[in-house]
């Protein structure tokens, strides 16, 4: 077990490694270097102050070895200062990567919910309207753009009923009281749990039909074990199986949706940071921000497979 | 013995007959292709009713539902229903598009994993399996802010529309293909060891023709399968991505970046924020729904042995 964790980690490290390096080369792609940017802010710089410049923050060298001296500096815990903050990058970080946790964090643990029992329900009632209801409702959930759900529930609540904020973290003057935090997020979690709870829906409701047919579900009512014991200490675990694997694999999904939700509700986290450093070519936070999304997923999937060693006794970890 | 017929059918026959009978999958694609036609008959539109979609006025910005204009004008006084038409078309072929050039990448790295094996296999497996995992999203911003005049494209070419929209879509092939590949690489296994894969080896035929002729052939239902499912997921990152800024740039109008400024938009007329959205909820839902009901008509499980 233990050196699977440990091949496993070693793994989420050369993940870390090869998108540091393809993202590196990447923004070395786009527009305007730092320099650049320094010319443009400020007309009084010669061409030697340029090419000083450019000596002083190493861009006069080739790509791959700028790449290895800022490696090199992550290793030791130095990732570089932000453009736009004026401070490293790693104090900016922090903040954000804090919103972004509550926002994903509850956001998954209410689609978590509701698409368990939706989907448990669902394929308790294959076939009849309880389940093409819910079969819509998952379709729905899946198909609706995040950016215009949205909007429309910005104009539901926020414009017209005026029962929650229509944007930003919290009320400016300090008046909203101690739930202030939590009024700003309704919507966004709302937003941000739909599409997963769509597709956890399905997978939960698909995986139910199929164990439900089971001999040993069949063996297990022959015995007169009630419906709910069946459902919950036979089907439930074998079913959850393909399931978990699905929630790990979204995570991914869940911050694309995390960065669509932060930028419509004007809350700086992670999703956000990274696409508002991309367009404000604030290199090194975007890397930083990129990485940290990459690990989160990276571990994310690794917690999905010990569940699934404990879920399934069968699956050894060799 | 009058049952002699049914076993002559071919396997698509029966496929597509089970297709029919799936109810929600075929009113999914008649939608689907009356939003096509509708799509394809914008310049009809403009004829019936004489403007130009193109054409800006700006003493009518906003304006109201009228004869001219059946679902009034937007904020530079275009025409919204030519909009949504001409922007239909965008996305539609956008989806279709994107979605087979995915396919394409993904079929090519899944039969090299299934047919070679061994170290390859395990490397384009590791490959697949760690870019589905990864936030796709900050991923595509990356990738469609950098500057293509770096690449080596000169200055016309770089900013063109149409460059914008074939930049879009080899992004999108570029991050898509995963399903495909994992898919493609099954069926390969599963045919490789049959007698006429080892005949055609033991011929000496090169890895390449078995791969094209003996192989993917045995690949179709999955990858059509995978593709129709793809394309709404397609549909919506071409749609985030336009809305963002980055992806399918104006004038070429695209449902995504109808909502450039929706935030604006909600004050000013809430209908405009209202429409492109609608367009793409309802044919993601409806390629949804068609993808499902491919998916369940195509199942080997049900092929009649």
């Amino acid at each position: 077990m233990l050196r699977f964790i440990i091949s496993r980690l070693g793994e989420s490290a050369l993940v870390l490694l090869v998108m540091s390096a393809v993202v590196y080369s990447l923004i070395g792609l786009m527009p305007g270097d730092p320099i650049d940017l320094m010319i443009g802010s400020n007309p009084s710089l010669t061409a030697t102050d340029v090419a000083r410049l450019r000596t002083l923050y190493g861009l006069d060298q080739p790509l791959y070895e700028r790449y290895l001296n800022w490696l090199i500096a992550a290793v030791q815990g130095d990732f570089g200062y932000s453009r736009f903050y004026q401070r490293p990058v790693i104090e900016v970080i922090g903040p954000p990567l804090w919103h972004t946790t509550k926002l994903m964090g509850l956001a998954f643990l209410f689609s978590t919910t509701i698409a368990l029992s939706l989907g448990i329900a669902a394929a308790l009632s294959h076939g009849k309207w309880l389940d093409r209801i819910v079969n819509l409702m998952a379709f729905a959930g899946i198909s609706i753009p995040v950016f215009w759900l949205a909007l429309l529930l910005i104009v539901v609540f926020a414009v017209w009923l005026r029962w929650l904020p229509a944007s930003g973290m919290q009320t400016i003057d300090g008046s909203g009281g101690p739930f202030d935090g939590l009024r700003y997020l309704i919507l966004p979690v709302i937003t941000l749990a739909t599409a997963q709870t769509g597709r956890l829906a399905r997978y939960m409701r698909s995986s139910m039909i199929e164990v439900m047919r089971m001999d040993y579900i069949r063996t297990a009512r022959a015995k007169g074990v009630g419906q709910r014991r069946v459902v919950l200490r036979h089907a439930l675990r074998n079913a959850m199986i393909p399931v978990v694997t699905v929630m790990a694999i979204s995570f991914g999904s869940l911050f694309s949706g995390a960065l669509v939700t932060e930028t419509m509700f004007a809350q700086r986290g992670m999703g956000k940071t990274i696409y508002d450093s991309i367009l404000g070519n604030d290199f090194n936070l975007a890397l930083m921000a990129l990485l940290f999304a990459t690990l989160v997923t990276s571990l994310s999937n690794l917690v999905a497979d010990l569940c699934y060693a404990w879920l399934d006794p069968r699956i050894t970890m060799e | 013995m009058n049952e002699i017929p049914e076993i002559s059918r071919s396997v698509w026959s029966i496929r597509l007959s089970r297709l029919r009978t799936n109810g929600a999958a075929m009113s999914a694609f008649w939608l689907l292709v009356v939003m096509a036609l509708l799509s394809l008959s914008a310049p009809l539109l403009e004829w019936a009713l004489d403007f130009d979609a193109t054409k800006t006025d700006l003493f009518n910005r906003y304006g109201p539902p009228s004869e001219q204009h059946l679902l009034g004008t937007d904020e530079a006084g275009r025409d919204v229903l030519a909009r949504l038409m001409y922007g239909g078309r965008v996305s539609l072929a956008f989806g279709l598009v994107a979605a087979l050039s995915a396919a394409s990448i993904g079929t090519m790295i899944g039969v090299t994993a299934g047919y070679f094996g061994g170290r390859i296999d395990r490397l384009l497996m590791r490959i697949t399996d760690g870019m589905i995992a990864l936030p796709l999203l900050p991923l595509l911003i990356v990738l469609a802010a950098v500057d293509l005049r770096k690449l080596g494209l000169d200055e016309g070419t770089a900013r063109d529309p149409a460059t914008a929209f074939w930049r879009i879509v080899v992004i999108i092939a570029i991050v898509q293909w995963t399903t495909v590949a994992r898919l493609v690489r099954a069926s390969t296994l599963a045919v490789l060891g049959r007698e006429y894969v080892m005949a055609a080896q033991a011929q000496g035929a090169r890895a390449w023709h078995i791969m094209t002729v003996h192989i993917l052939p045995n690949t179709v239902s999955p990858i059509i399968v995978a593709c129709s499912l793809e394309i709404g997921t397609i549909i919506l990152f071409e749609s985030v991505l336009s809305f963002l800024g980055l992806g399918i740039m104006p004038p070429i109008p695209s449902w995504g970046n109808m909502l450039n400024n929706a935030q604006e938009l909600i004050h000013q007329s809430p209908a405009l924020a209202f429409y492109p959205g609608l367009l793409i909820f309802v044919t993601v839902i409806a390629v949804n729904f068609f993808g499902d009901g491919l998916q369940e008509a195509f199942d080997p499980r049900s092929d009649p042995r």
